[in-house]
C-alpha cells in the first residue's frame, strides 16, 4: 500500500448525502477478479447515459476537476454494500482523499486498507466546501501528519480527528496482516485458551 | 457487573487489546462467496501465506449464479469468479457448497440452516449482510475484500469497540405487519446512518415473538440503519431453531451448549449507549417510496411534499428521489402500479416468507401487467417448500419459481428489472439501479409483494379480501 502524507490538489465537490457503494461501483462490474482496472466504472451510471455519452452535469465530467486528488462529499459517504471494489475505483480513478461529515462504517474501514485517507469534517466545513467549491474550484492542502486540512484560497485551516492506528497505517502505508503476524504467539494462545 | 450480549461476545474474543489501538478480535466463523473473495485469495498467494483455519471457513456461490438453468452461466465472467472460488476452496482447503450443491444458497441463509451460526460466535463475510447472523445473539458483520484476506490469514481482525445501541419495539404487532415491516419503520423513523458506529440490539416484547426466521429479517437489515451489527439476544426461540441442526453439538453436549447461549443474553439494567424505542402499534405494513431504504412509508400513507422538510438539502434529496422514481409528491402509495414482482434475498427468502406470500396468491392469478418471480434462498428452502406444494400455488399463480441465489437483489445475474419499470421486491435495497440500470425498486414484505403482485399495486394486506371482488 502507498503510504500518503501531503496531498494537495482541488477539491471535486460532490453535493450528495448518503452516497452509496452500488452508486460509486455498479454491480456489473462486480465480476472481475482483479483489484485494478475499476476507475473507469466510478459513479458509471452518473458519468454516463444509457448509450454511453458522458452526462456534463455530474462533477466528475467537468475538466477542471480532471486531475483532482480529492474527493468531497456529504454526509454517509460509501453506505450499503461492502464491495471493496468502491474504494479500488475511488483510488484508481485518482483520488487519495475523501471528505465527508461522516462514512459508513465498512466503507470507512476499507479506505485505510488502500492508502486513501477518509477525513470527517463538521457538517458546517463541508457546506461551506461544497457550496464555495461549486462556484469556484477550491485548492485543498490535506495534512495527515498534522491532521489538516487547508484552505488555500481563505487560508482556512479545518483540523480534523483520527484514530492514532489508523493514522500510522496510512503514513507508514504499512500491509496490516504483516504486522497481525507479530501477534501469532498472542492468537495461538487464545486458541488454546477456548479450547479448553 | 451487568453487561449486555455485545460486551459479552465482544470481550470473550478479544485476543490483545493495547493502548491507542483497536482490539484484535479473534473470528469464529468466517462465510465466503465468488464475488469479495477472489483478490483475497489472490493476495494470500502472492505473499506465499497459508488459511491459518480452513475449517472456521465455509464458502457457498450465490451471488451471481443463474435462477433459471444451473447448469449454464451465460457471462463468461461471472462463470470465472465461480470457477475462481471452486479453485480457490480446493487449493486451501476450505468446504464449498458449490452452484449445484444441496446445501447451495444465499450464504446468510444457509449459515443459519446448517447451524454454522450459533449465539456468542464471530462471524464475518465480505458482504454487508452478515448482520442476519446476529439474530442468533452473535456478533456478525460484513468486510471488504482487504480484510477477508485479513481474516484468512489470521483469523483475526482489527476492530474498534462499537457503542451499544438498543432498538426496543414495545407491544404487540399488528395482524399483517411482519418483521420486515418493523425494520423498515426502523430505518425510516430514525435514519439511514443511525447505527454507524455501533452495534444495535433489538429488543421488546414485539421482538420476543418473532420465529428466527422473522428475526433474521430484522439483523438483515441493520446494515440499512448504518449499524456495525444487528443482534438479539439467545432465548428459548433460540434454541429449539438450532436443535438438531447439522454443525450443532448433540445431545448432552447440546443442552450444555443452550446453557451457555442463554446466558449470553443481556444482564437485566445493562446500560446502552443509546436507548430508541418505537411502539409495535404504530407500524402498519411499509413501502419504500424512494432511493434509500429510509425512504418509505406506511401503505395507507403518501410520498412526502417538499414542504414536509425543512432543509434544502433533504428538499433536494427528495426532488431526486422521486424523479428517479417517476413519482410525484403526495402521491398515494396504493396508486402505484408495479410491472415486476421479486420474492426472494437474504432478507426474505426463507420458508416463513414463502408460506406468507404463497397464503395470499393462493386461488388467485398475477395481474396480467405483472411478471412476478420467487428465488427461494437456499436449496433447501426449496425443497421443503416443494414438500409443502407451495411451488404449486406460485406456478399456478401466474409466478414463475426459480432456483435458489440473490437473484434480482442485485441483479448480478440475469435477473434483472428493465429501465423504467417498477418492481415490489423483498430484498433489502432501493439504491437507484440496484436491480437494474434505470429499474425503480420498492421494498416490501412478502406479504405486501403478493398482493401487489395479484393487484398490479400497492395494496394493504389488511385489506386483502378486496382482492377477491
Amino acid at each position: 500500500m502507498e503510504p500518503i502524507n501531503v496531498v494537495t490538489s482541488l477539491m471535486t465537490p460532490l453535493d450528495r448525502k448518503n452516497v452509496d457503494t452500488d452508486q460509486i461501483i455498479s454491480k456489473e462490474f462486480l465480476k472481475r477478479i482483479e483489484r485494478t482496472g475499476f476507475g473507469k466504472y466510478l459513479f458509471y451510471h452518473w458519468r454516463f447515459d444509457s448509450e454511453g455519452n458522458a452526462n456534463t452535469e455530474f462533477i466528475l465530467n467537468d475538466a477542471r476537476f480532471e486531475s483532482s486528488q480529492i474527493l468531497v462529499a456529504d454526509e454517509n459517504f460509501g453506505c450499503g454494500s461492502s464491495r471493496e471494489h468502491a474504494p479500488w475505483a475511488i483510488l484508481d480513478y485518482g483520488f487519495r482523499v475523501v471528505i465527508a461529515p461522516g462514512f459508513a462504517d465498512i466503507f470507512y474501514n476499507n479506505c485505510f486498507k488502500n492508502g486513501i485517507l477518509p477525513i470527517r469534517l463538521a457538517q458546517s466545513e463541508i457546506n461551506s466546501l461544497l457550496a464555495d467549491g461549486q462556484k469556484t474550484p477550491i485548492e485543498l492542502t490535506v495534512n495527515l501528519e498534522h491532521q489538516t486540512v487547508t484552505r488555500i484560497d481563505t487560508e482556512d485551516i479545518l483540523s480534523f480527528d483520527i484514530d492514532p492506528y489508523s493514522r500510522q497505517m496510512l503514513l507508514n502505508g504499512w500491509d496490516e496482516i504483516s504486522l497481525t503476524f507479530q501477534y501469532e504467539d498472542k492468537i495461538t494462545a487464545y486458541e488454546e485458551r477456548m479450547a479448553r | 457487573m451487568v453487561k449486555t450480549i455485545i460486551e459479552k461476545v465482544w470481550d470473550r474474543h478479544v485476543v490483545t487489546e493495547e493502548e491507542g489501538k483497536p482490539d484484535l478480535l479473534y473470528i469464529d466463523l468466517h462465510l465466503l462467496h465468488e464475488v469479495t473473495s477472489p483478490q483475497a485469495f489472490e493476495g494470500l498467494r502472492l505473499a506465499g501465506r497459508q488459511v491459518r483455519r480452513p475449517e472456521r471457513c465455509y464458502a457457498t456461490m450465490d451471488h451471481n449464479v443463474p435462477t433459471r438453468n444451473i447448469e449454464t452461466v451465460s457471462d463468461p465472467t461471472a462463470q470465472k469468479q465461480m470457477t475462481t472460488l471452486e479453485k480457490n476452496c480446493e487449493e486451501f482447503g476450505i468446504e464449498l457448497a458449490h452452484m449445484t450443491h444441496p446445501d447451495q444458497g444465499i450464504v446468510h441463509i444457509i449459515g443459519p440452516e446448517l447451524g454454522l451460526t450459533q449465539p456468542g460466535r464471530t462471524i464475518v463475510c465480505g458482504d454487508s449482510h452478515t448482520s442476519t447472523h446476529g439474530a442468533f445473539g452473535a456478533i456478525a458483520f460484513g468486510i471488504g475484500t482487504s480484510e477477508v484476506e485479513h481474516v484468512l490469514s489470521t483469523q483475526t481482525l482489527w476492530q474498534r469497540r462499537p457503542k451499544t445501541m438498543e432498538v426496543k419495539i414495545s407491544g404487540e404487532l399488528g395482524a399483517g405487519v411482519t418483521a420486515k415491516d418493523v425494520i423498515l419503520a426502523v430505518i425510516a423513523k430514525f435514519g439511514i446512518d443511525v447505527g454507524t458506529g455501533h452495534i444495535i440490539e433489538f429488543t421488546g416484547e414485539a421482538i420476543r415473538n418473532l420465529s428466527m426466521e422473522e428475526r433474521m429479517t430484522i439483523c438483515n437489515m441493520s446494515i440499512e440503519a448504518g449499524a456495525k451489527a444487528g443482534l438479539i439476544s439467545p432465548d428459548e426461540t433460540t434454541v429449539e431453531y438450532l436443535r438438531g441442526r447439522r454443525h450443532v453439538p448433540e445431545g448432552a453436549a447440546f443442552e450444555t451448549a443452550a446453557a451457555e447461549w442463554l446466558a449470553l443474553a443481556t444482564d437485566e439494567g445493562a446500560a446502552y449507549d443509546t436507548t430508541l424505542n418505537l411502539d409495535a402499534a404504530d407500524i402498519e405494513p411499509f413501502v419504500t417510496w424512494g432511493t434509500n431504504p429510509a425512504m418509505g412509508t406506511g401503505i395507507s400513507g403518501h410520498v412526502p411534499y417538499s414542504s414536509d422538510y425543512a432543509s434544502s438539502s433533504d428538499k433536494e434529496a427528495l426532488k431526486k428521489a422521486i424523479a428517479y422514481m417517476g413519482l410525484e409528491e403526495g402521491m398515494p402509495l396504493s396508486d402505484i402500479s408495479i410491472q415486476h414482482v421479486f420474492i426472494g434475498s437474504c432478507t426474505n427468502a426463507r420458508l416463513s416468507d414463502l408460506r406468507a406470500a404463497a397464503a395470499i396468491v393462493e386461488g388467485q392469478h398475477v395481474h396480467p401487467t405483472v411478471t412476478a418471480i420467487v428465488v427461494p434462498g437456499s436449496r433447501s428452502v426449496k425443497r421443503l417448500a416443494e414438500q409443502e406444494g407451495l411451488d404449486e400455488v406460485f406456478i399456478a399463480a401466474g409466478f414463475e419459481w426459480r432456483e435458489s441465489g440473490c437473484s434480482m437483489c442485485l441483479a448480478m445475474n440475469d435477473d434483472v428489472v428493465p429501465a423504467g419499470e417498477r418492481c415490489a421486491s423483498t430484498s433489502n435495497r432501493n439504491f437507484e439501479g440496484r436491480q437494474g440500470t434505470g429499474a425503480r425498486t420498492h421494498l416490501v414484505s412478502p406479504a405486501m409483494a403478493a398482493a401487489a403482485a395479484i393487484a398490479g399495486r400497492f395494496t394493504d394486506i389488511r385489506k386483502v379480501p378486496v382482492l377477491q371482488d
